[in-house]
């Protein structure tokens, strides 16, 4: 354990009230960028406060490691594109996790050549320090193959799901007993660290592209935590109030993404999140026609309407859409027409991602509504146009009681007077399930890639008199 | 030794409901922005990094705290940093079509 003299756990709490201010004032869009500048003050004052410890040493790799460390996140802050925001997130995830789990071995090691002995609650906090931590770091690793489709986007689903990961958190419970009341040895923990490796792993498994804003969420909760058990090995206060708070946001962030997509939170500790996804088959659409039409003729019913509301989702991001989006409002708006933007929650792949991708497409913010304040403007819309939206504007969310989408909010783009759909084909969204809007009297299929079918719009309706 | 524990523990449970006071109003429009800021806030743990490997005496826990250290920072740099990029992007249509 360390020690800190008054005048660090000073700094330590000046750090820990500018964390609290600075992520209250990231609550808002006019303070948001104050409140990140403000944490990071807070940060450098943690880390130089540290530095002064007189415990520290060795200079010389504390500065290699920052050195190294700081290239590489401004390198990649700088050059990351928006669209890869999620996969960004969920590395640093994994980054603080591991980066937890090794403070919490490193302790281990440290404690046991000085020899004497390690006691009850230090073992305790090392066993749950480097359990969270492993967790965090192996579950953020699939997930950004996941994003990055290295690894099966789809949920993979085996045997016992429940049951297998249940069985290695109780071995993993068994071996930190061991650790701490018999054998305080390094194998017992490395036993400890592969189980926990698995687990981190079979948890982020099964679960399916649809979810990823949850699991992040989730994740990020877990790099919280993971901070909070370093500092209950160190006995050091900064750690804790800091991991608390950020697992405190990544909680919150879970239970606003799981409610947009009706999954209770229990649901998905449990490991049942993408079994629906799985367990979906398509519709029939057989005795069903969904009317097809050209751009000119799109583009004809956009350029009459007086109030146009369009629906992204994650398939403009990935046409990379977004651009030709924001010139087509634009376009439209010079005719006299008002345009808002629907954002569903769970739109991406990671909490308010839909919302950045706009952002950068220089969509100013007040246009974009969220579910709750864009609903009741539908039905007074003339037109609502989807883009590579589909299982949020599922009507048969709000009747059908047998859809595995039954329960979840959606956008009410059936109540527009006219709907237009850019969409590539009638194949099913993540849910697997026919979407009825498809096939509404009022709903125009415009089948095309999304970037090229916005193009073609704007060119269309410029042209317009 | 006991008590220690406790007391760390009470932070963590005051810090916990201090966070769910604060950040529960946070828009959808914020969503992103908020969690890679408290992302790059959870690389606070770098200041553990730098205790572990700085004041070890054998070498292996040094070269872990290393790597922690290394980590943690990419954390914290690239964590703050992005949040900021993403930010100035988020602009008033008042400021675009004035």
């Amino acid at each position: 354990m360390f020690d800190a003299p008054a005048y660090i756990e000073s700094a330590y709490l000046v750090s820990a009230i500018l964390f609290v201010l600075g992520i209250r004032r990231l609550g808002s869009p006019a303070t948001a960028r104050s409140g990140n500048a403000i944490a990071a003050v807070g940060m450098l004052i943690a880390i130089v406060a540290t530095l002064l410890n007189k415990e520290i040493v060795t200079y010389w790799t504390i500065g290699i490691g920052i050195a190294v460390g700081a290239i590489l996140g401004g390198l990649l802050a700088r050059t990351i594109r928006m669209t890869a925001m999620p996969q960004m997130v969920a590395s640093f995830n994994g980054l603080g996790g591991g980066a937890s789990a090794l403070i919490a071995i490193g302790e281990f090691l440290r404690l046991s050549d000085l020899g004497g002995g390690i006691s009850v609650e230090t073992l305790l906090t090392i066993a749950f320090g480097s359990l969270v931590g492993v967790v965090t770091l192996f579950g953020s690793l699939v997930a950004v193959g996941k994003l990055q489709g290295f690894v099966q986007d789809r949920p993979v689903i085996y045997p016992l799901q429940k049951s297998l990961n249940l069985l290695i958190f109780l071995a993993i419970v068994a071996l930190a007993g061991y650790l701490v009341a018999a054998d305080a040895s390094l194998p017992v923990l490395v036993a400890i660290l592969l189980l926990a490796t698995l687990l981190g792993v079979l948890l982020v498994l099964p679960i399916g592209g649809a979810d990823m804003p949850v699991v992040l969420s989730l994740l990020n909760s877990f790099s919280g935590v993971a901070a909070a058990a370093a500092g209950f090995v160190l006995d050091n206060t900064v750690l804790i109030i800091s991991g608390a708070l950020v697992g405190a946001a990544g909680l919150i962030l879970t239970r606003i993404m799981s409610k947009a997509m009706n999954r209770s939170l229990a649901n998905i500790f449990f490991g049942a999140v993408g079994a629906v996804a799985a367990g979906a088959r398509p519709g029939t659409s057989d005795d069903k026609v969904a009317r097809s039409v050209t751009a000119d003729e799109a583009a004809i019913v956009l350029g009459f309407a007086r109030s146009v509301i369009f629906v992204p989702g994650y398939g403009l991001a990935v046409a990379q859409a977004q651009y030709g989006v924001a010139e087509l409002a634009a376009a439209l708006r010079a005719r006299g027409a008002t345009v808002r933007y629907a954002i569903h929650p769970v739109a991406g792949r990671m909490p308010g991602h839909m919302n950045v991708l706009l952002a950068e497409a220089k969509v100013p913010y007040d246009e974009l509504y969220d579910l709750d304040e864009v609903n009741p403007e539908f039905a007074r819309a003339d037109v609502a146009v989807v883009i590579g939206a589909n299982d949020v504007t599922n009507p048969d969310a709000r009747n059908m009681t047998d859809s595995p989408l039954y329960g979840m909010p959606i956008l009410d783009v059936d109540q527009a007077a006219s709907v237009i759909i850019i969409k590539r084909s009638l194949s099913p969204g993540f849910a697997g399930v026919d979407n009825p809007l498809f096939y509404l009297p009022k709903t125009m299929m415009f089948f095309s890639d999304a970037r090229k079918a916005v193009t073609e719009l704007v060119a269309v309706v410029k042209e317009m008199e | 030794m006991a008590g220690e524990l406790i007391f760390a523990l009470w932070l963590f449970v005051l810090a916990i409901f201090v966070g769910f006071e604060v950040i529960t109003k946070v828009p959808p429009l914020l969503h992103t922005p908020l969690m890679s800021g408290a992302n790059a806030i959870s690389g606070i743990t770098l200041v553990g990094a730098v205790l572990v490997g700085g004041g070890a005496v054998a070498s292996s826990s040094s070269i872990l705290g290393l790597v922690a250290v290394a980590m943690a920072t990419m954390n914290v740099v690239g964590g703050f940093l992005v949040t900021d990029r993403m930010l100035r992007m988020f602009k008033r249509s008042a400021e675009d079509r004035s």
